[in-house]
């Protein structure tokens, strides 16, 4: 599948803005984060901002952004809809818990985080079941996909708590967290890779035409001379090799790495935890932009086995 | 309404049944299909750069060829692809604006393009690469089983039928009800084999491929290597010698 760098872009950022929401939802109201009103204030808007600019980035992935607020009608049978109505929701407690945190107003603080840390799972976890759910994709219709977005989106968005936490004084326990759910991605990554790489595809050339009661079959002739849409959205084909090496990269700059990071910083302290928290988060968001980008680049779609194999 | 209509027994089932033992591989029925369709029911069909290199452009019917089997089993085998109206299609269900429906009435699978957004998740679901980005427009557009010739009143009867059904020299694609076992198709397909594409899916496609008869055993034989006639041989001894040999 195509990697369109408005996709990859809007399910990072606004995965990490979720995860951050999720985080700050649940931690702040636990006394668990530094009380001061500007660093939750900050912080939210931080989570608000990466949530917004990844949907505006999804729209641009429309072929009729215009219309867009029509996808917010079929949420009975379509996890894209879904999505979107759980976008929609989520903004109204981030928006009163935005407020509270500014205002110190502790005892709004408790709902608004909460329901506002609902609705960033319920949001993402229907962005993982759109591709969950698409069988003629079989790297994405697995089940490791849908709660794989739910861990990276909040490792990515415990990783920016931990690095704003750590501004105000009080990133030990997000930088915990990070570290643990940095270890978590790591080795819940490498478990997917190995699954897929063992999962043969349900459907074969053979069973795509129908003609494998004849022999092995091999495609003679294409449609057509040039490329087509269905060629370049759902025939793109990374190289084995590239895939390999980017495969390391992510896990060491997206999972390894930040986690490293944050246990040095928990361990050190002071001034050096700022700057391990800053780094570590920079290589988590980075580690995950070639994560996301592999997501697509090694799905395969069942339309390319019409094709001839791309070379 | 994304949400797909209740099946009910013996609902009519409208769609193709494809021969691959006549069809040729002529093209005809994806230019028809496309000349068609470029003024029809989700007009326009259009194409990128159509008058310098890189042309593509928008079809509903694609023929691909293959090779099946090796040596005397092998085959060349012809091969259509276009929207076999699946009969539980997750290109409907995906869709989050309604654009995309199943017709109660009849299966046939459509898309309105004044709703559509052009996210293309549609596309993403079909297993057959029946759906194509009119990228143009920015929305999706299929196969509407010539919905506006079918019903078409004001062609004579006998061409209500799908474009790329009329136009096919070989007679390799048929119409029909396929929710009716007493139907012409239905009948064929029982006849004759006929077979779904990709059934692991489950996506239950109503289209159906009718699968390429065993070749004859005379074909098996190496044919035979004809001689000069004798008019062709210019030495009298050896005209003598053909003659007096082949008694
Ligand atoms: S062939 Fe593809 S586009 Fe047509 S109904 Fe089936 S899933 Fe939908
Ligand atoms: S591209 Fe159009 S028809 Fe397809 S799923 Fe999106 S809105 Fe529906
Ligand atoms: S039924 Fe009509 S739209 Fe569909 S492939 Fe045939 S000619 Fe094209």
């Amino acid at each position: 599948m195509k990697p369109a760098p408005s996709i990859v872009f809007f399910t990072v950022a606004s995965g990490a803005g979720y995860g951050l929401l999720f985080w700050l939802g649940v931690l702040k109201p636990l006394g668990l984060l530094p009380a001061n009103t500007l660093f939750g204030a900050t912080a939210a808007i931080i989570a608000l901002a990466l949530i917004a600019a990844g949907l505006c980035s999804s729209l641009l992935h429309l072929g009729r952004p215009e219309r867009a607020w029509r996808a917010l009608s079929q949420w009975r049978s379509s996890w894209l809809s879904r999505e979107g109505v759980a976008a929609v929701l989520t903004f109204l407690p981030a928006i009163i818990f935005l407020i509270a945190l500014a205002h110190g107003e502790t005892s709004l603080m408790l709902p608004a985080g909460l329901l506002s840390a609902v609705g960033a799972a319920v949001t993402v976890y229907c962005t993982g079941m759109i591709y969950a759910s698409l069988k003629p994709v079989k790297e994405w219709h697995h089940p490791m996909v849908a709660p794989g977005y739910l861990l990276f989106a909040s490792f990515s968005g415990a990783a920016l708590l931990a690095m704003l936490s750590g501004f105000w004084g009080g990133g030990f326990f997000p930088a915990l967290v990070a570290a643990a759910l940095g270890m978590a991605a790591l080795f819940f990554k490498r478990a997917y890779w190995a699954s897929m790489d063992a999962t043969p595809a349900a459907s074969t050339r053979e069973s795509a035409t129908g003609l494998g009661f004849i022999g092995t079959v091999r495609p003679l002739e294409s449609p057509h001379t040039e490329s087509n849409y269905l060629l370049r959205e759902m025939a793109f084909r990374v190289a084995r090799v590239h895939a390999a090496k980017l495969r390391s990269i992510a896990l060491l700059l997206g999972f390894a790495l930040p986690a490293l990071f944050f246990c040095l910083a928990i361990i050190l302290g002071g001034g050096l935890a700022i700057a391990l928290g800053v780094l570590a988060a920079a290589s988590a968001l980075a580690g995950l932009l070639v994560e996301r980008w592999l997501i697509f680049a090694e799905a395969t779609h069942t339309v390319a086995l019409y094709y001839p194999t791309p070379r | 309404m994304t949400s797909l209509p209740n099946p009910t027994p013996g609902a009519k089932k409208l769609g193709l049944v494809i021969d691959l033992d006549t069809c040729v591989g002529c093209h005809a029925c994806a230019t028809n299909c496309k000349e068609w369709n470029t003024s029809g029911h989700m007009a326009p069909l259009p194409d990128q750069h159509p008058y310098s290199a890189a042309q593509e452009g928008v079809w509903f019917n694609r023929v691909h060829a293959y090779e099946a089997g090796d040596g005397d089993e092998g085959r060349t085998v012809h091969f259509p692809r276009s929207c076999l109206h699946c009969e539980t299609p997750a290109c409907v269900t995906v869709c989050p604006t309604g654009a995309s429906y199943k017709r109660a009435e009849d299966g046939i699978v459509l898309v309105n393009t004044d709703m559509c957004i052009g996210c293309q998740l549609c596309a993403w679901a079909c297993p057959y690469g029946a759906r194509e980005l009119d990228e143009d427009q920015g929305v999706m557009k299929k196969c509407t089983l010539c919905v506006d010739r079918i019903y078409n009143e004001t062609i004579p009867e006998e061409r209500r039928v799908p474009a790329c059904v009329s136009t096919c020299p070989a007679n390799a694609r048929h119409f029909g009800d396929l929710g009716d076992p007493n139907s012409d198709v239905s009948k064929l397909v029982a006849e004759r084999g006929g077979y779904e594409l990709m059934p692991e899916m489950g996506y239950q496609p109503v289209n159906r491929y009718l699968p390429p008869r065993k070749a004859s055993s005379q074909v098996k034989s190496a044919p035979k290597e004809a001689g000069p006639l004798p008019s062709q041989i210019n030495n009298p001894l050896l005209r003598w010698m053909d003659k007096v040999l082949s008694r």
